[in-house]
């Protein structure tokens, strides 16, 4: 199973990702939107509220799978809430593009790291963002240290440490989501 | 001391709410699921809540024009033009008001007196008939019937007027049954409004919610009938906005002109934080093509299809409900009336529902469940319900 850019060039994603777009159906958008909310839903459930057969859910979310559209099933967990220890830093890096290949090159050999979770070509001051993650600031450190920074076509990083989070993937973590409408009203 | 005799005997007889016992039964349940909630379950959207707080820090705190404010006026007038078909004049044809139940309120009062009679399609939201009895009319129920999905039949409402009748609430998409108006109807409805010359009071609250492919028609926009008609409408569901309390009354300036004096004694002017909460609203719907409330309604939409569905596998019948954000499904097959239903359902299960007659005697034999409810709470609560219809 694919994680996020895992093992596929931009070039790649961005090609299926123009390709998608053109032929995403209507069907296909809601169990996205579904999915994205809770991929724990049964298919009978999906197929009732999408008003759609369950042959037809069944082979719409087989189809996007193929397509890479879905690339995995993952809950959004706040590790702050949990007893694992583990850092996590955006590294700002800046690159040497490569002859004929860009970015995309500096980018594999960046986001082969098991260290790196994410790793995104940006516009502005650097080219490429890295989110990086490990069990002990010690371990990171020699991580940018040692792997990061003596890649020859990196010219230079800046490590921001990730102090807490907030909202990811839209999910505020510490919302107040109590009901507060009358339980019963007109 | 003994106050009787210093209460409006009209008031004093209109009975209490039929939903305020289950209000008050299940608030004091600390784990209950609640189908019966007549609000979206979506928090007004941020950057609406940001307007209303950077014109409040702005000094705005002031009261504004009775009307509105012109600049809400105009956005509502461009909304219902551009979206409904039905165009108002924002200086003489629109006002501004605490919700859409003032403007109902103070619309039959502008035209309600004593002896008038207003007909209100039955079942329907719990506020038109005190309102009327209020004013001093008398409210003359229409029943409609689940093999029509509870629209209004035109021959019902030619039966139901006499010399007396002044005019026809008509709430669609309707609030319980999730009933909707089709054109043809409404074509037909137009018919006996046009040969018997009654006003019709069109609350269309719930006019962004239509599923099903079906967009809502607005009886101002039947060809001829925007001389006969008010049109009510609000933010509450469309904006998820109901704790703002804003809402609009439209219609002939002759009439407006009467709405405004009402209002303007009486009320002088809705909030202005609300209003301008409603102008960004607006305006960002038109900017933005109403991708919000397009993702409000998918929403719905889905948790419609469940809820429908479930209730069909449970072997009870349903309608399908094409627009609003409840179901009514049957309970007939029970042999429980709806009153001991929803009463049984709630001690039993802690799921909060309410009866159908707490909209009208039509009501009877149905439920009405609203799906303005998280995804994982409406499964919670079919599972409840199927358990407590086995255990029967």
């Amino acid at each position: 199973m694919l994680t996020y850019g895992g093992g596929v060039s931009g070039r790649d994603l961005q090609a299926r990702g123009a390709n998608c777009s053109m032929h995403m159906t209507k069907l296909e958008m809601d169990l996205l939107e579904l999915l994205q909310e809770d991929c724990r839903i049964s298919l009978e459930k999906l197929a009732v509220m999408t008003g759609s057969t369950i042959e037809e859910t069944a082979e719409a979310i087989d189809s996007m799978e193929k397509r890479h559209v879905i690339l995995r099933y993952a809950p959004t967990i706040n590790w702050d809430l949990t007893d694992r220890e583990r850092v996590e830093a955006m590294i700002e890096v800046r690159v040497t593009p490569q002859r004929d290949m860009g970015f995309d090159a500096v980018a594999k050999r960046i986001y082969r790291f098991e260290e790196v979770k994410s790793v995104y070509l940006m516009s502005g001051s650097y080219d490429l963002l890295v989110l990086v993650e490990a069990p002990t600031l010690k371990q990171l450190a020699l991580f940018v240290s040692q792997k990061l920074s003596t890649l020859e076509m990196v010219t230079g990083t800046a490590t921001s440490f990730v102090l807490k989070r907030y909202k990811e993937e839209g999910v505020i973590f510490e919302d107040d989501q109590t009901d507060r409408r009358l339980v019963v009203s007109p | 001391m003994n106050y009787e005799k210093y209460i409006n005997p009209t008031v004093a007889a209109v009975p209490p709410s039929g939903i305020r016992r289950f209000f008050d039964l299940a608030s004091t349940m600390k784990d209950a699921i609640s189908l019966g909630v007549g609000e979206p379950d979506f928090v007004t959207p941020y950057h609406i809540r940001d307007a209303a707080v950077n014109s409040l820090l702005d000094g705005g705190t002031q009261y504004t024009a009775n009307r509105g404010l012109p600049e809400l006026r105009r956005e509502i007038a461009w909304y219902l033009e551009h979206r409904f078909g039905t165009p108002y004049n924002p200086d003489k044809e629109i006002v501004v008001t605490v919700g859409a139940s003032e403007a109902i309120d103070v619309v039959l009062r502008v035209i309600t007196g004593p002896g008038d009679e207003v007909l209100i399609p039955d079942p329907s939201y719990v506020s038109y008939s005190p309102s009327v009895l209020f004013a001093g009319g008398t409210p003359v129920p229409v029943k409609t019937r689940v093999e029509n999905g509870f629209a209004l039949e035109a021959d019902a409402v030619r039966a139901a007027i006499t010399d007396h009748t002044k005019a026809l609430i008509l709430p669609y998409p309707n609030n319980p049954t999730g009933g909707i108006m089709k054109r043809r109807e409404l074509e037909e409805l137009a018919k006996v409004v046009r040969e018997k010359q009654i006003l019709v009071i069109s609350d269309e609250i719930y006019a962004e919610l239509t599923y099903g492919g079906l967009q809502h028609e607005s009886f101002a926009s039947i060809p001829g009938m925007w001389d006969y008609t008010v049109t009510i409408n609000g933010f509450s569901k469309a904006f998820a906005m109901t704790g703002w309390r804003i809402g609009y009354a439209c219609g002939p300036a002759e009439i407006m002109d009467m709405v405004n004096k009402i209002h303007q004694y009486a009320i002088l002017c809705a909030p202005r934080m609300s209003q301008q909460a409603a102008v960004e609203a607006l305006r960002t719907g038109r900017e933005k093509d109403y991708e919000d409330i397009r993702k409000m309604r998918d929403s719905y939409d889905r948790r419609r299809r469940l809820l429908v569905g479930a209730f069909r596998e449970m072997g009870l019948d349903c309608f399908e409900p094409l627009g609003a954000f409840y179901i009514f499904p049957s309970i007939a097959k029970t042999g429980l009336s709806s009153e001991a239903f929803c009463s049984a359902l709630l001690q039993e299960k802690h799921i909060a529902t309410v009866p159908g007659t707490a909209f009208g005697a039509s009501g009877e034999g149905h439920i009405r469940c609203s799906y303005a409810t998280g995804i994982d709470k409406l499964n919670l609560a079919v599972k409840g319900i199927k358990a407590f219809l086995e255990s029967r």
